[in-house]
């Protein structure tokens, strides 16, 4: 007897399959985010000894209830809008304004003698009232992380100017996965040089309750 | 001559579907690897902030979530409008965070207990009083590292809305 052909299965419906699938996927899908500002809370510890800080040294904020901001700094006390706190901390952080052992050496600022000494000693403290809404913490969370960035950004240049990257971008090829591990090591002393120089002195008060 | 006469009728040749399921195939196997199925079912509103100061969390299974908002409109009649903590799929009190963290660390190997990271994933209308009774019950616990998850975009921007 002669073969018969094998009968050719109908793909027909293959697509219909198919879209069934891809909907229930698109449906169910969530483009998770999973970035954000990391922070770090100070320890529980409670210290009996105050520590002294110069007031000149602080950039003190204050969020109201109602969003707004208060900024008292160098003998200033003005309400400020969020978009001009980035300029703002820049300027109080770059003062450089410290005589002698508080000299700062890389500072751009105006020297001003009522603002900061220097990088290590500027303070920036927040604090928030209970009704303050989130957005407007983060965002002004945001900004000064900005500043600091800013800074790290300009150090990181002016010190290894052979690696033709700011600070973020150095970090960005720190976390990279195809970085080999010996330009991580590299970069990573290069890193913690340039935190150390500008470091995050950042504070948060508890919040007032009304 | 009647090889060359044309077809009878204008009749349009149908167009091939045969690589229809090829295509589909493709877009659905991207959906497939992008797709990261949600851990918890959301019972709050969530929307979150903005920043461009982000950075990126690496290691997922390091990552505790805390959220916080307003129950969404099916929880409102029984939980009200005010903002409130989830903890995996209920809805919390800020003294349970410590027994979360606690089960939470239980799970994880001991050695990577130290690099376990809180992401807040905080509403952004809800009010600083909230999180900070999240913050400072972090701190009780002695879990500092904290990540305020936010969306990829322009702070200043996202607060006109």
């Amino acid at each position: 007897m002669a073969k018969r052909a094998a009968p050719e299965v109908n793909a027909g419906s293959m697509a219909d399959i198919a879209f069934l699938l891809l909907i229930f996927f698109l449906v169910t899908t969530t483009i998770e985010t999973d970035s954000g500002l990391n922070r770090k809370l100070p320890p529980m510890e409670e210290s009996d000894e105050d520590v002294i800080i110069k007031e000149k040294n602080i950039f003190q904020l204050e969020v109201n209830r109602k969003n707004q901001l208060f900024l008292k700094t160098g003998g200033e006390e003005k309400v400020i809008e969020i978009k001009e706190l980035r300029a703002a901390a820049v300027t109080f952080l770059d003062n450089g304004g410290g005589a002698g052992d508080n000299a700062c050496q890389f500072c751009q600022g105006k020297k001003n003698p009522r603002s900061s000494d220097n990088f290590d000693k500027a303070i920036i403290s927040l604090q928030n009232d209970r009704a303050t809404e989130y957005d407007t913490y983060i965002a002004v969370q945001n900004e000064i992380i900005a500043a600091y960035n800013e800074l790290r950004n300009r150090e990181f240049k002016r010190a290894f100017p052979s690696l033709d990257m700011n600070f973020i971008e150095a970090e960005n090829a720190y976390s990279d996965a195809r970085t080999t591990p010996a330009t991580k090591a590299k970069l990573k002393e290069k890193l913690e040089q340039i935190k150390i120089l500008v470091p995050q002195k950042f504070s948060e008060a508890e919040p007032k309750s009304n | 001559m009647s090889k060359f006469k044309k077809k009878k009728g204008g009749e349009m040749p149908a167009v091939n579907t045969a690589s229809l399921p090829d295509i589909v195939f493709m877009l659905l196997f991207f959906f497939m690897v992008a797709t990261v199925m949600r851990q918890n079912t959301l019972m709050i509103e969530n929307k979150l902030p903005q920043a461009d100061q982000v950075e990126k969390l690496d290691k997922k299974s390091l990552v505790m979530y805390i959220y916080a908002g307003k129950p969404s409109t099916n929880y409102k009649s029984q939980y009200g409008s005010e903002a409130r903590i989830q903890l995996n799929d209920k809805f919390a009190d800020v003294k349970d965070i410590a027994a979360f963290i606690a089960a939470e660390r239980a799970a994880k190997r001991e050695e990577e207990v130290p690099f376990l990271t809180t992401a807040l994933k905080v509403d952004s209308k809800a009010n600083m009083g909230l999180v900070t009774d999240i913050k400072q019950e972090l701190r009780k616990v002695n879990a500092l590292k904290i990540n305020y998850t936010t969306r990829k975009g322009n702070a200043l921007e996202g607060l006109k809305k």
